[in-house]
């Protein structure tokens, strides 16, 4: 590598122009993302300044009428979000040790690809699904007045939310070095002590940026959350508002900005609520990658 | 290991305002993206491609019309996309349709973006539409007054017994906020026609993206109520008779009951150009106002046979 003999011209000028292309490339995702962020700086920071911050931090959503209180909305969308994880969390590591750790070879082969075909199920269909399947099956079990609740939203969310921790859990629990399950087995544990007290804790830092990653899924989807959560922006207090109607931040902006007119108080407030959204995925996927950078500094493990 | 060369060679000759070359091009790439080009206002009517958008509501007449008139004349293309009023319109004060579907008349806001854009968007009645009130199958009542919508509507009544069903309690569905049908069924509805009237949907309303939306909930759902266009009514929903008030005769939605005016809940719809249409985009919107008007019942809706 260090011999600057050879340096012919093509050579020179070719690997010059694939690197700065490179560069650029790379670069350009940085770009994008600080112009997405201005864009929506630009087009959100006015509705502070043309709403009331008491309408704003209000609880009434009547975007028609002039109340946009966006408390409903945020709690919505944390209510249905939180839920999710909540749900998808033991699932998701579950399955990860299954994988990695309990199945044989073949069925590991087999299941690997059928956790990423999961993941690749269009969210429209797995609204429909919910729409037609889950919501009166919810409404019937349990006996509620509409199926239509922020609980039928968690669950298709945790099945969406699944394949995101499912894969990413797994990596972490295949980077514990395989001297821990040796050293656990010639303690005289079992199969299962070594599992659950050595390699999951282990892997406890690779887990919780599966959870994070999850969580960032499950905050921005729209689609099946807005065909299945009904829409409704009510305060959800109180014990039983996971079995009531919710309305998320996601869905309202989707089903508002196609019909809003351009530049108008409406507009700026829905912009504002996509740089709430953008700030909470920022956050949460700091935190993942938080977690991410700080596996390389324990001691056997990346 | 020519290749490493290379890649060494160009690395030490990296020079810093070689990085700075790069944000200035990232720069302007964040600028021109700023900066939304204003795009050229096609003359209406000019070309033979008529682009049609706006209401649901109307999507699938404006889609009839539009066949009908290409296999009459077709040397013409029309294309017909949905979105909402408020799309249809703003898309045509953009310039980038020629024709806008409404199932409201248009604002004051925006008319007055017409205005600071030297547009003058004109009007077109099309066709009559009747709002349909909606319940499940196995609900036994079959008629309701305009007040006691109302009161529906706004979380008064809130068990179907106190309407003289079963015991159960009522869920409220409606259109999203944005559509036409939401805002014509608050002012006409919930608010009876009074202006003053600073009723609101009561919060648990369930706002759902679509018509589909609330025929799938009434099917399955024997609590539900809910509203939507006469046209999008499947038959296994139960429409609902309406009365003005109590001592007002009920009358189910048909197309002689909203011709007549004798059915309450029946609106007007739209259509805008900006400014004076002239060749063919002229030539069909007569037509729609003419021979168009036989295709109407077939949707659903109701066509003008009088209207001056």
């Amino acid at each position: 590598m260090t011999s600057p003999v050879d340096r012919r011209e093509p050579i020179k000028l070719g690997a010059f122009l694939i690197e700065w292309f490179v560069r650029l490339a790379g670069l350009s995702t940085i770009g994008f993302v600080i112009l997405i962020f201005f864009f929506l700086l630009r087009e959100g920071i006015p509705a502070l300044f043309e709403v009331p911050l008491s309408n704003l931090f209000g609880t009434a959503w009547y975007p028609t009428f002039g109340y946009y209180g966006t408390i409903p909305l945020i709690l919505g969308s944390l209510l249905v979000t939180l839920t999710a994880v909540v749900i998808a969390l033991p699932l998701g590591i579950a399955s990860a040790v299954f994988v990695r750790e309990v199945a044989p070879n073949w069925v590991r082969e087999v299941l690997k690809p059928l956790i990423e075909v999961l993941a690749g199920i269009p969210s429209v269909v797995l609204g429909f699904f919910g729409m037609t399947i889950l919501v009166p099956a919810i409404r019937t079990l349990l006996n509620i007045p509409t199926g239509l609740t922020a609980f039928s939203g968690a669950l298709v969310l945790a099945y969406m939310a699944l394949p995101t921790i499912i894969s990413v859990a797994e990596d972490a629990l295949d980077a514990v070095p395989k001297s821990y399950r040796d050293a656990g087995l010639a303690m005289g544990a079992t199969r299962w002590q070594t599992i659950w007290r050595v390699v999951v804790p282990a892997a406890r830092s690779g887990i919780v940026t599966a959870v994070m990653l999850g969580l960032g899924r499950a905050i921005g989807e729209t689609m099946a959350v807005m065909m299945i959560t009904g829409n409704a922006a009510r305060m959800p207090l109180g014990l039983d508002a996971l079995f009531k109607p919710v309305r998320t931040m996601t869905a309202t902006v989707a089903a508002e900005m196609g019909e809003v007119a351009q530049g108008s108080v409406h507009y700026h407030v829905l912009f504002g609520i996509g740089i709430i959204l953008f700030l909470v995925t920022f956050v949460i996927n700091l935190f993942a990658a938080k977690s991410i950078f700080k596996k390389r500094y324990r001691g056997g493990l990346r | 290991m020519k290749w490493a060369t290379g890649l060494e060679f160009a690395r030490a000759r990296q020079a810093p305002w070689r990085s700075l070359l790069v944000w200035l091009i990232l720069l302007g790439i964040l600028l021109s993206g700023c900066s939304a080009p204003q795009q050229s206002t096609p003359q209406p009517g000019s070309s033979r491609t008529i682009i049609n958008k706006g209401s649901d509501t109307l999507v699938n007449l404006a889609l009839a019309w539009a066949e009908a008139y290409m296999a009459l004349h077709p040397e013409v293309t029309i294309s017909v996309t949905g979105g909402g009023s408020g799309t249809g319109l703003t898309a045509m004060l953009n310039g980038t349709i020629d024709l806008a579907n409404a199932s409201r008349s248009i604002k004051q806001e925006e008319l007055d973006q017409a205005a600071k854009l030297g547009i003058e968007p004109i009007e077109y009645v099309v066709a009559l539409d009747a709002i349909a009130i909606v319940v499940n199958l196995e609900n036994p009542v079959d008629r309701i007054t305009l007040p006691q919508l109302s009161a529906i509507y706004t979380g008064q009544i809130t068990n179907w017994s106190q309407l003289g069903g079963d015991n159960l309690p009522i869920v409220l569905l409606s259109r999203e906020s944005n559509s036409g049908t939401y805002v014509y069924f608050l002012e006409n509805v919930i608010r009876l026609g009074d202006s003053d009237s600073k009723l609101l949907f009561a919060p648990d309303t369930l706002l759902m993206p679509s018509s589909e939306g609330i025929s799938v909930e009434v099917r399955q759902n024997p609590n539900a109520i809910g509203y939507d266009g006469l046209g999008y009514v499947t038959p296994d929903q139960k429409v609902l008779a309406v009365a003005i008030d109590e001592n007002s005769p009920y009358v189910k939605p048909s197309v002689e009951t909203v011709n007549d005016g004798s059915y309450p809940i029946s609106r007007e719809l739209y259509m805008y150009t900006p400014g004076e249409p002239s060749g063919e985009l002229a030539a069909y919107l007569e037509w729609i106002r003419t021979d168009g008007q036989e295709l109407i019942p077939k949707l659903g809706f109701v066509p003008l046979i009088d209207e001056p």
